[in-house]
């Protein structure tokens, strides 16, 4: 058992998964504890451009350029953008109740999902849908398979992200014009005094 | 070697860390980030698979998770910054109003 971890660590596939794993629990766990917003979102940042890592490993090069360019360029970006319109300086303060009784639902609730997906996988012997091509480079056969067998889902994908812009512009571009600190009666005031002059 | 099986520890590591903080945390931004690891957890186990199995589909589906996770972002951020302009924080428990 042990003489199989150190020879797993010996590789470089076995160093760098152990040292992702590692490095992605923790610093998600400072995104799940953090009392702080902004210390929350740059472990959450750091954390995504690890897991990336992971498939790199996995061989899923298209998969990891896709997470870092849309997860860690695009939402990480967004998250901080909006930060500007929330007090993000000052630590939340939340009411927790009952800690303990919370670890544990959760971890045997996320053990239970886990155990009802893997067993499946477990059991029986899949056999590959679409396998992947031997000498083809993973960008290549993600875009054969991606353009043919899953061409609907990617544009019913491109229509719904086209929707969800259109849900942002308006959620969040309402009312953009006017400030949410200061008193808008007091421009009204300046224009009377102007009217009066 | 490194199995299939440590990959599906990690992500279900993960998915208990995100679904934990999806239980504890009050602040509804907290909550979008938890959900975030959650996504991400589910991720590294198609990728794990797709890669074991020689299979397309998982990275597919990691594919499409992304593309929602984008979506529901946009929108979802939209709805915080409504509700933060509107009642001036983020805490459920000051958001409740309907409380019989």
């Amino acid at each position: 058992m042990f003489e199989n971890f150190i020879a797993s660590i010996m590789t470089i596939e076995g160093a760098a998964f152990y040292v992702f794993s590692i490095l992605t629990i923790g610093l998600f766990s400072i995104t799940v504890m953090s009392k702080n917003v902004l210390y929350a979102m740059t472990s959450l940042a750091a954390a995504m451009v690890l897991i990336s890592g992971f498939f790199f490993i996995l061989g899923a090069d298209f998969l990891g350029v896709v997470q870092l360019v849309v997860y860690v360029g695009a939402i990480m970006a967004l998250y901080s953008f909006a930060m500007m319109f929330f007090d993000a300086t000052k630590d939340i303060k939340e009411k927790t109740t009952n800690n303990s009784l919370v670890f544990l639902l959760g971890g045997l609730s996320a053990l239970v999902l886990v155990l009802m997906f893997a067993a499946p996988i477990y059991s029986e012997n899949i056999q590959a849908l679409y396998p992947m091509h031997e000498g083809v480079g993973n960008a290549q056969d993600v875009g054969m398979v991606l353009f043919t067998k899953y061409l609907i889902p990617f544009e019913v994908a491109a229509v719904m992200l086209l929707v969800a812009m259109i849900a942002g512009i308006i959620l969040a571009g309402k009312k953009m014009d006017e400030s949410l600190t200061e008193d808008m009666s007091a421009d009204d005031e300046i224009l009377i005094i102007k009217d009066e002059k | 070697m490194i199995g299939l099986s440590h990959y599906l520890i990690v992500s279900a590591i993960i998915f208990s860390i995100g679904l934990v903080g999806v239980l504890r945390r009050r602040n509804l931004l907290m909550l979008f980030f938890a959900t975030e690891v959650m996504l991400n957890a589910v991720n590294i186990a198609f990728a794990a698979i797709s890669h074991y199995y020689n299979d397309l589909t998982g990275q597919m589906f990691a594919f499409f998770i992304i593309a929602i996770a984008a979506s529901e972002v946009a929108v979802g951020l939209g709805i915080l910054i409504v509700l933060f302009k509107k009642h001036g924080s983020l805490d459920l428990d000051d958001l409740a109003n309907m409380r019989g």
